[in-house]
C-alpha cells in the first residue's frame, strides 16, 4: 500500500469517525433526557376515586403525545407520587419534584386543598401551574401563572350552583326557603358562600344554615333538624363519603322538599352511582360534563371509549365522564402551550396561557383574568327513572339528566318529592 | 331552633344505636389497652381489615355480612394470638417501653391501610342486604335497621365477653393479669399464654366489629382513621378494662354528639363530646368505671 493510499484510509476514517460523532450529537429525541411534568394525585385516602380515574387519563395523554413524537422534540415522562389526599403531604412532594427529580413542568394533584398547599411553591419557582379541579385557589394568592381545570369561572362558588339555583327558581310555584348544610371544611365553606349569595340573589329566606364535623359518621340527625324547618330548597355542599352518608341519610328520614342537591362531589362518580343506585333518585347535583349532544366536543367520545377500556382493569372509575376527560385536557392545554411557546419557562408559558384559546377533548377553553375560567360552564344535573343499582345505566343521560342551563339541556327538572317515587 | 319531641326522641335514638356500635368497635381496644397494657391503635384497622373480609364472604358466598363477621372471629383470633407473639417476642419481652409498642402498631396500621388499598382499591365498597336499607316507623319515630341491626350485635358481643371475663377461668385470669401477673403465675398460670388469649380475643371482636362497619356505611381502606380518636377517648372514659364501662362511654358519647347537633349545632359535636369527656376525667382521674 502505497503512502497515498494510508493517507487516503486514514482520512477517511476520521471523517467516518466526525461523521459519527455529529450523528450522535444530532441524534433524535430518543437521546435526549424526557422533559418531565411532575405532580402530587391522590391515589390513596377518600379522594382517591377521582385521583385514580384523572391519574389514567394524564397517563393517556402522556402516550399520546409520545406516540406524536412528545413535546419540543422530547418523550414526555410524567413523573407523579401519591398525595395520600393530604394537603401535609404537598411541599415535600414538590419539593422533591423541582430539587431532585428536576422536572421541567409540573401539574397539580386533585383538589383544592393540595392546590391551595401548590401554588406557594410554584410561586417560589416561577413555574406555570394548572390547579386541577380547585374552587377560587387563586383569589388570594392571585398568581399570574396559575390557571383552573374546572369550568366554574372567575366565581366558582356562586356558579357551582348558579344551574342548581336556576333550575329551582324555574320550578311552579316557585320555592321561597333554603336549608344549607355543608362540611367544616374549606370546601363546605367555600358553597356554603355561594349558596348564601345565591339565596340572596333569588330573594330566598334561608331557614337552616349549619355545617357539621367532617368525621361524622352518621347525618340522620342534621336531616331531621332540616326536615323540621321544612324548607322548598335543600342546598348541599359535601366531599365524597359526606355526599354517600347525606343520601343515605336523607332516604330514612323521607326528608321532603321541592328540590335537593347542588354540590355534592363524589356523587358524579361511577362509584357513588352504583352505590346508591335508586337512592339517588331526585336529586339535583352540579355536574361538569355528560355526553348531551351538545357536549360531544372533538376527541372526547374517542378518548372515553379508550379509557373505558382500560379503567376496569386499572380498578378505576369505569365510565369517568367526571374526572378522566379533564384530566386529559389539562395536559393538552400545558402540552400545548410549550409546543407554542417552544418552552417550559414560566415567564413564556403564562402569558401564552392567558392570551391563548385552547382546543381541547373538553371543548374550547379561555382562561380569565384571575387564571380560572374566562366564563363559567357548570350543568345542573337529576337523577332520574334510576332502578337498581346496574351501573351500566349511568351511561348516556337518559338517567342523568341536564336541567339546566337552558342551553344545554337534555331533559325537564322533575320536582324531589315526584321523582323519589 | 325549635327542638320537637320527635326530633328530641330521634336523636336520642340515632345516638344509642350509635354509641352501641362505638362500644363494639371500641371493646377490643379496651381490653388490649387497658387489662393487657397495649397500645393498640391498629385496632379500628382491624375492624376495617374485619369488614373487608366480610365483604369478602358476602361476594363470594353471598353470606349475610353479621354472620359473616361471626365466622370470621376464629380467624381473627388465631391472627391475633400470632400477633401477640410477635410483639412478646420482639417488644414486651425485652421490656421495650410502651412508645415502641406504640410506633409497631402505628406502623401495622398503616401496612394495613396499604395492603387493602392493593388488594381492593380505594373505591367505596359495600354490601346490599333487605335490612340495610328498611327504616321501621312507629308514628314519628324511626328505626333505621341499618344502625339498629349492628346495635343488637353489639349488645350481645359485649355480653358475651363480660361472661367470659366474669364467669371463666381464662376470662377471670385475663382479668388477673392485668392487676398481678405474679399472682397469676402462683395459681400455675402463664401469664403470656393468658396475655397471648385475650389478645385474640381483642382481635376476634374486631372481625364482628367490621361487619357492623360496612352495614352502617360504605367501606374505604382509610375508614377506621375516623374512629380512633373515638376508640381511644371512650376506653379511658370507661375507665381502663371495664366493658360495662366501655358501654356506657360509647353510649354516652353517642348521645352527647347527637344531643349537641340539635342543642347547639353539628359543628360543635366534637367539641362537646370531648368536653364532657375531660370534664369527667378532671372529675374522675381513672375514668367512669375504673378502678382509682
Amino acid at each position: 500500500m502505497t503512502t497515498r493510499s494510508r493517507r487516503a484510509i486514514g482520512a477517511a476514517t476520521l471523517a467516518a469517525l466526525a461523521a459519527l460523532s455529529l450523528a450522535a450529537f444530532s441524534s433524535p429525541a430518543a437521546a435526549e433526557e424526557p422533559l418531565k411534568i411532575g405532580f402530587s394525585m391522590a391515589e390513596t385516602g377518600p379522594l382517591a376515586g377521582t385521583g385514580k380515574s384523572a391519574l389514567l387519563a394524564m397517563t393517556m395523554w402522556a402516550e399520546d403525545i409520545n406516540a406524536k413524537g412528545g413535546l419540543l422534540g422530547r418523550q414526555v415522562k410524567l413523573v407523579h407520587y401519591d398525595d395520600q389526599s393530604s394537603p401535609a403531604n404537598a411541599p415535600a412532594i414538590y419539593a422533591k419534584l423541582i430539587d431532585i427529580d428536576k422536572v421541567d413542568l409540573i401539574s397539580s394533584g386533585y383538589a383544592t386543598p393540595i392546590i391551595a398547599a401548590t401554588i406557594p411553591i410554584a410561586m417560589q419557582h416561577d413555574m406555570v401551574l394548572i390547579g386541577f379541579f380547585g374552587l377560587a385557589n387563586n383569589a388570594k394568592f392571585k398568581y399570574d401563572k396559575f390557571f383552573g381545570i374546572f369550568p366554574a369561572g372567575e366565581k366558582p362558588a356562586l356558579a357551582i350552583l348558579q344551574p342548581f339555583f336556576e333550575a329551582a327558581m324555574s320550578m311552579n310555584p316557585k320555592p321561597k326557603t333554603v336549608a344549607a348544610i355543608y362540611p367544616e371544611i374549606e370546601f363546605g365553606h367555600a358553597i356554603m358562600n355561594g349558596i348564601r349569595a345565591s339565596a340572596a340573589a333569588a330573594g330566598l329566606q334561608i331557614v337552616y344554615d349549619q355545617g357539621f364535623p367532617p368525621s361524622m359518621t352518621d347525618l340522620t340527625t342534621v336531616v331531621r333538624q332540616i326536615q323540621a324547618t321544612n324548607p322548598d330548597i335543600v342546598a348541599i355542599g359535601t366531599q365524597p363519603g359526606q355526599s354517600i352518608a347525606i343520601v343515605r341519610a336523607i332516604r330514612e328520614v323521607g326528608l321532603k322538599a321541592m328540590i335537593v342537591g347542588g354540590g355534592m362531589t363524589g356523587l358524579q362518580t361511577t362509584d357513588a352511582e352504583g352505590l346508591l343506585g335508586e337512592q339517588l333518585n331526585g336529586f339535583v347535583n352540579f355536574n361538569i360534563w355528560l355526553p348531551a349532544p351538545t357536549m360531544q366536543y372533538p376527541g372526547v367520545m374517542d378518548f372515553l371509549k379508550r379509557y373505558q377500556e382500560r379503567a376496569k382493569a386499572a380498578g378505576v372509575d369505569p365510565i369517568g365522564y367526571y374526572a378522566a376527560p379533564w384530566a386529559y385536557a389539562d395536559l393538552q392545554i400545558l402540552g400545548q402551550a410549550v409546543e407554542a411557546t417552544k418552552s417550559t419557562a414560566g415567564d413564556k408559558l403564562g402569558p401564552y396561557i392567558h392570551a391563548t384559546t385552547f382546543k381541547t377533548i373538553i371543548g374550547d377553553v379561555k382562561f380569565g383574568e384571575s387564571g380560572e375560567w374566562a366564563q363559567p360552564r357548570m350543568l345542573a344535573a337529576q337523577f332520574q327513572h334510576v332502578k337498581g343499582n346496574d351501573i351500566e345505566q349511568f351511561k348516556g343521560t337518559e338517567k342523568v339528566v341536564v336541567v339546566a342551563p337552558a342551553e344545554y339541556k337534555s331533559g325537564d327538572l322533575i320536582p324531589f318529592d315526584d321523582a323519589r317515587h | 331552633m325549635t327542638v320537637t319531641y320527635p326530633l328530641l326522641v330521634n336523636a336520642v335514638i340515632t345516638g344509642l344505636l350509635m354509641g352501641g356500635f362505638y362500644a363494639a368497635l371500641s371493646v377490643g381496644a379496651s381490653i388490649a389497652f387497658g387489662l393487657l397494657d397495649i397500645v393498640n391503635i391498629a385496632h379500628p384497622t382491624f375492624a376495617v381489615v374485619g369488614a373487608y373480609a366480610v365483604l369478602m364472604l358476602n361476594r363470594t358466598f353471598n353470606i349475610d355480612p353479621i354472620l359473616g363477621g361471626l365466622l370470621l372471629t376464629p380467624v381473627f383470633y388465631c391472627a391475633g394470638t400470632l400477633l401477640y407473639q410477635v410483639y412478646h417476642h420482639f417488644f414486651e419481652k425485652r421490656g421495650d417501653d410502651a412508645m415502641r409498642g406504640l410506633a409497631f402498631f402505628f406502623g401495622l396500621m398503616f401496612i394495613a391501610e396499604v395492603v387493602l388499598i392493593m388488594l381492593f382499591g380505594v373505591d367505596f365498597r359495600y354490601v346490599h342486604t333487605p335490612y340495610i336499607t328498611t327504616t321501621l316507623n312507629f308514628g314519628a319515630i324511626a328505626l333505621p335497621l341499618r344502625l339498629a341491626v349492628p346495635f343488637a350485635g353489639s349488645l350481645l358481643m359485649l355480653v358475651v365477653l363480660e361472661l367470659f371475663l366474669k364467669k371463666t377461668f381464662i376470662g377471670r385470669a385475663v382479668v388477673a393479669v392485668a392487676q398481678d401477673p405474679f399472682a397469676l403465675r402462683l395459681v400455675g398460670a402463664s401469664p403470656v399464654r393468658i396475655k397471648r388469649i385475650a389478645f385474640g380475643v381483642a382481635c376476634a371482636s374486631a372481625a364482628l366489629a367490621g361487619a357492623f362497619i360496612i352495614v352502617i356505611e360504605p367501606l374505604q381502606p382509610a375508614v377506621g382513621r375516623e374512629f380512633i380518636g373515638r376508640v381511644f377517648a371512650i376506653c379511658v372514659f370507661g375507665g381502663l378494662g371495664s366493658l360495662p364501662g366501655t358501654v356506657v362511654a360509647a353510649i354516652s358519647l353517642g348521645l352527647v354528639e347527637n344531643l349537641s347537633t340539635i342543642f347547639i349545632g353539628a359543628s360543635w359535636s366534637p367539641a362537646v363530646a370531648f368536653g364532657v369527656l375531660l370534664a369527667t376525667l378532671a372529675w374522675r382521674p381513672s375514668g367512669l368505671f375504673g378502678r382509682s
